[in-house]
């Protein structure tokens, strides 16, 4: 195997898994308060077209950026309107915002088809973006490197900070939270937002970097694997981290293996094989009682203060 | 029970509303033959749907007074389309067409329910009174996207982003390496089945793999540009699906496969206005305009361009096909002989690759 073929596999596996990481870190965070979206594929594709309609008229994928996050943002305050200041049901509330989320951006898109902006790729120098052994560190979108530095950043937040120990309590205690002075629906509107932000960011990198056009429901069920990827992590952001290059690696894999004449799995386990090792994680999660722990206590459940 | 009552409640409601508005347009609308549509994609894919439904478009703009055209996109290939035609039926569709393979049982099974509403399905083979088929000769085009790429590629590994191991895809990849055969007899073909017609982040990884493999030339049968955009940021080259997709990748693509539905769609629209519309197996090509080549790059030198513009001529004048013997497949076994040609009903149920394919699906 030279250098050359391996550096080219990584890079194909570090696209593959990217959306998926920033999807799956901003659901963790919404988990842990205590929410439960189901709605990411729809704040993808909400991100995925903003994003791209921001860079279409601003030429600036910068400010495109900031637009999928803001266009993920309002989809998930939809959500958050629904489920918080309505106390409307989690799951069904999620999985409209999943429908909404793929026939708006449908919608808006329809005058996007067609047209393509530039790829927001490295922005490093030449020397380094495209020379042939270094591109597999400096060859990669600045969504990339962010992607990977929020891992750390989300775990600080989540575990060295008082804001982020607020958010943990709210999702594992809402009534114990509240009972000591702490606005639980605040907290948690503030987690869907930033849940959304991020499927939005996960989603600008198919419409910005992976194929810089837009296509109806471009994601192609990536916003389902970032949730079973929160599952498989046990809620934890380090495994986050390690799944989802798992998952990316598997997703490579396959495609490898079917072009190098490997024919040893069905094709439509290859598909499977996501969610396939999130039930085996999950059985070994609930197997191990101490590791089950990690699952926010108040997950999907509406917040009804007694008072 | 009451789901029923209710709905006929609304459409009462909703009918006797709109026609103290707008009564002499609903008697109108009334008089008009309904046509459905079945989508695979959405209608914006740039691809296969976008090319159905530009052929739906030809018969609002030809037959637009006497039929209306309704359409529903994104239909799975699976038992939930079985309702959505039965749906289209219902609403009193004469005519219904469900453009592609995987609805090949569920149309023949709303079909016998609905004997008075007439079907045709694309790409498939099992037909019915009130069934019919109709497919293209895309492996027509593969032989010129094929011929093309045998002079052009400098590894002799081509790259082919499939679907699915339906007949149509088959004869694409046996096609395409069979024509570039011809020019560069060591050809080879590497084939990734994505298991999808329209996944545009693992047909980008599926090409990226092909590159990274030693394919030099990624040509695609899925729906999507995705494949074009990952050649243009390597600067290698590919071909468009379905239709001309140069505007998402200029360099990169050399030309196109333009699925032409219009002219069919019109004529069959005619047939049921006019009462004469029969159960029929229509397999159109280059000949009769269903496949059109699009216009070549300029990166295509001339000599490639005289060879490619022969492959189209030949299929025209009927001088020409791909599948004429001595044909072997992958284990090298003699398919078809010497001098012969493979018949339409062969081809219409191929399920085997040709000498040089490598990969295994």
């Amino acid at each position: 195997m030279s250098p050359d073929f391996l550096i080219a596999a990584i890079m194909t596996v570090v696209g593959l898994t990217t959306p998926i990481l920033l999807a799956a870190l901003g659901e963790l965070v919404v988990e842990k308060s205590g929410v439960l979206n189901l709605g990411v594929e729809g704040m993808m594709l909400v991100g995925a077209i903003s994003g791209f309609a921001v860079t279409v008229f601003t030429f600036n994928p910068w400010l495109g950026v900031l637009g999928a996050a803001a266009g993920g943002a309002l989809a998930s305050l939809l959500f958050a309107v629904l489920v918080l200041g309505l106390n409307s049901n989690q799951v069904a509330t999620g999985l409209a915002l999943a429908i909404f989320g793929t026939g708006l951006s449908s919608l808006i898109g329809l005058s996007f088809t067609g047209r393509i902006v530039p790829v927001f790729g490295s922005i490093f120098p030449a020397g380094l973006a495209r020379h042939p052994y270094l591109q597999v560190i400096f060859g990669y979108s600045p969504i990339v490197y962010f992607a990977v530095l929020m891992v750390p950043a989300v775990a600080w937040f989540l575990y060295r900070t008082r804001a982020g120990l607020i958010l943990r309590a709210v999702g594992e205690n809402d009534h114990s939270a509240h009972s000591i002075g702490y606005s639980v629906l605040k907290v948690r509107l503030a987690a869907i937002l930033f849940g959304g932000a991020m499927a939005g960011i996960g989603g600008a990198y198919f419409s910005m970097v992976i194929t810089p056009m837009w296509a109806e429901r471009m994601t192609a069920g990536r916003g389902w694997i970032a949730l079973a990827l929160v599952v498989f992590a046990g809620w934890r952001t380090g495994r986050l981290l390690l799944g989802a290059y798992f998952f990316g690696i598997l997703m490579a894999l396959e495609l490898y293996a079917k072009a190098a004449g490997f024919s040893f799995l069905p094709s439509p386990f290859w598909a499977a094989m996501p969610y396939l090792m999130t039930v085996v994680a999950l059985t070994f999660i609930s197997a191990r009682e101490s590791a089950g722990a990690n699952a926010p206590a108040c997950l999907g459940k509406p917040f009804l203060p007694s008072t | 029970m009451s789901q029923i009552s209710r709905r006929t409640l609304m459409k009462v409601a909703g009918a006797a509303a709109t026609a103290s508005v707008l009564g002499a347009r609903v008697a109108h609308a009334e008089d008009k033959i309904k046509i459905g549509f079945i989508f695979l994609g959405p209608i914006g894919d740039y691809g296969w749907t976008w090319a159905h439904n530009k052929g739906r478009e030809q018969i609002d703009a030809e037959l637009g007074d006497k039929v209306e055209t309704v359409y529903v996109e994104n239909v799975p290939e699976d038992a939930s389309a079985v309702p959505i035609i039965r749906d289209l039926a219902q609403q009193g569709c004469k005519l219904i067409f469900t453009t592609s393979y995987g609805y090949m049982e569920q149309t023949l099974e709303v079909a016998k329910e609905f004997p008075e509403v007439m079907f045709e399905h694309c790409t498939g083979f099992k037909r019915a009174d009130n069934v019919s088929t109709y497919n293209s000769k895309f492996h027509e085009g593969r032989a010129v996207l094929g011929t093309i790429s045998g002079k052009m590629s400098k590894s002799g590994t081509l790259g082919y982003l499939g679907s699915f191991k339906v007949p149509e895809v088959v004869l694409g990849v046996n096609s395409f390496l069979l024509a570039a055969q011809k020019h560069n007899p060591n050809a080879t073909l590497k084939l990734v089945m994505i298991d999808s017609w329209f996944d545009p982040p693992k047909e980008a990884a599926a090409t990226e793999t092909l590159i990274n493999l030693g394919c030099d030339i990624v040509t695609t049968h899925t729906d999507s540009p995705a494949a074009l955009q990952i050649l243009e940021q390597k600067g290698l080259y590919g071909f468009g699906q379905g239709a001309d997709m140069s505007t998402f990748a200029p360099k990169a693509h050399l030309t196109a496969i333009e699925d032409i539905w219009g002219p069919y769609y019109v004529q069959r629209a005619k047939d049921i206005v006019e009462g004469t519309w029969k159960s029929a197996d229509t397999w159109d090509g280059m000949k009769e305009g269903t496949v059109v080549i699009s216009p070549y790059n300029e990166a295509v030198p001339a000599d490639v361009r005289e060879l490619a513009d022969a492959v189209q001529k030949g299929y025209k004048e009927g001088t020409f096909d791909i599948f004429t013997g001595p044909i072997y497949d992958q284990e090298g076994t003699l398919r078809v002989k010497d001098g012969e040609v493979m018949s339409l009903a062969d081809l219409a149920v191929i399920d085997w690759f040709v000498k040089g394919v490598e990969s295994a699906s």
